[in-house]
């Protein structure tokens, strides 16, 4: 195909090789010189770490005719995760984790703060986008049948941060501390306690008492920015590193092509 | 070595085994103990501070709860056909959150038929529904308990008259005390208006309920009632 570029100006245009540099591999410009830079950089870690191996390892992988959009539900379920993690840590620079002071911090942030209500909601709405994802995810999973051997494993790791996705949307949606998030906590610790024998104890534990008491918002706002986001970032890790390792599975509607020398070689 | 080593299917001493510098009748190589000695004390530093940890978290549940007795108001205050509310405080420290609205009229002596004694002299009713935990609010025109969420409907006396709810409403302990109404610890009932230890919402107590959901051990009805 015939080049349809517009030439270069000038000024970019490649310098024509001097006499001694007629191999064809010495660059000397400015953006050579930085990339060789760069370069220099990623090899002395490198040489330090050998993190590259397994930087290709995840990232080059060889993966199945017919992979589709479907195939991006998992990473959508991440960047949400991430997205929750960065404006979350925003909202913590501002949140106050106790019973007569969390709602004034959320309003101050909402009403006063530059950008903040847009934050805010980005976290609101991102949780919301996160269930949802979460479970188109588990759905392409069931329906292209990528749970069989030998990813069972992976399945239970997924639905265990299913449970702890859902465990963040409970605890947090008790911090912004308004008459909704007070009552539905109310509701969903009262339903949590109708468990015949355990239900009364888990109540308890959850709210640390029988009351809704001094500690139960601090509580839940260190199980939502602390203990959970920390165990669903490992399962993440293990999740991922399942999925490099076993490969991704081809959608069920593509036939396996066996090239007719393969054949041969078997016999 | 190694192949000795995958070999023996009895329990062989070290010096049976024939490890190099094994004393006569070593059980445990010094590897081997060395190993254990280096798990048990990795085992040992995260117990240190893992068990404390779960001590904290867990410790709330066995926390005694304190009776309080708030006062609310001269006798003169309640009738004996219809409720006056008033506010109470549950928990303290917490501001608004720790309040509660509670039902409060006289024992009526037409209406009432649980046997009296010095703790239901006044009625307090309380406002959490017994389904899910929403605030009931009297409705004086109809003489009834409405609970706005799921449609729960208690009677005059807080029994259930219809919707979810799975008990008649919780109430406190009452006394007069220097001619004023002093309201004390919550109490459950079951459908015969019989006191019950505690519960949450949701948690029937007629049948096998008050076994299926046991009363906690740090908050009991007052003794003898």
């Amino acid at each position: 195909m015939a080049n349809l570029k517009p030439p270069l100006p000038r000024a970019l245009r490649p310098k024509p090789k001097g006499p001694s540099e007629d191999n064809g591999h010495t660059k000397t410009g400015p953006k050579d010189k930085l990339a060789e830079k760069g370069i220099a950089t990623i090899d002395w870690i490198d040489e330090r770490t050998s993190l590259s191996g397994g930087a290709r390892w995840l990232m080059f992988r060889k993966i199945p005719k017919g992979t589709n959009w479907f195939y991006t539900l998992g990473s959508a379920t991440m960047f949400a995760f991430l997205s929750q993690a960065v404006t979350g840590v925003i909202l913590a620079m501002y949140y106050d984790p106790s019973a007569t002071r969390a709602y004034e911090s959320m309003r101050y942030l909402t009403n006063e703060v530059f950008l903040g209500e847009f934050v805010r909601g980005m976290h609101k709405w991102g949780s919301t986008v996160m269930v949802i994802l979460v479970f188109l995810h588990m759905a392409r999973t069931f329906f292209f049948g990528a749970y069989k051997y030998p990813r069972e494993l992976n399945w239970v790791i997924g639905v265990v941060l299913l449970i702890l996705t859902l465990f963040m949307g409970f605890t947090g949606y008790l911090l912004p501390f308004d008459q909704r998030s007070f009552w539905a906590t109310q509701v969903g610790l009262a339903i949590n306690g109708t468990g015949p024998l355990v239900g009364p104890y888990l109540s308890d534990f959850a709210r640390a008492g029988p009351e809704f008491g001094v500690t139960t918002l601090s509580r839940f706002y260190a199980l939502h920015m602390l203990v959970l986001p920390g165990l669903i970032a490992a399962m993440i890790g293990a999740h991922l590193y399942l999925v490099a390792r076993l490969g991704t599975t081809a959608p069920p509607w593509m036939k396996a092509e066996i090239p007719a020398d393969s054949r041969k070689d078997d016999a | 070595m190694a192949r000795e080593r995958k070999q023996p299917k009895k329990k062989l001493t070290t010096d049976e085994a024939r490890i190099p510098g094994a004393f006569e009748g070593e059980t445990v190589s010094r590897r081997r103990f060395m190993t254990g000695t280096a798990h048990a004390a990795g085992g040992i530093a995260v117990a240190a501070f893992t068990l404390p940890a779960v001590g904290l978290a867990v410790a709330p549940v066995f926390e005694k709860q304190e009776t309080r007795w708030e006062a609310v108001g001269p006798v003169a205050d309640f009738p004996d056909d219809t409720y006056i509310p008033r506010t109470l405080t549950l928990v303290t420290g917490i501001g608004d959150v720790g309040k509660s609205t509670v039902y409060i009229r006289k024992y009526s002596t037409q209406l009432d038929d649980e046997p009296r004694d010095e703790y239901n002299e006044y009625i307090a009713i309380s406002t959490r529904c017994m389904h899910l935990g929403c605030p009931v609010r009297f409705v004086a025109a109809s003489e009834r308990f409405i609970c706005p969420c799921h449609g729960g409907v208690y009677d005059f006396q807080g029994k259930v008259d219809g919707g979810p709810p799975v008990r008649p409403l919780d109430r406190f302990y009452t006394r007069v005390r220097n001619g004023s109404v002093e309201v004390g610890p919550r109490f459950s009932v079951n459908s015969e208006l019989k006191r019950f230890s505690p519960r949450d919402p949701g948690m029937p107590l007629d049948g096998i309920g008050q076994y299926l959901y046991p009363a906690r051990p740090t908050a009991r009805k007052l003794p003898g009632t």
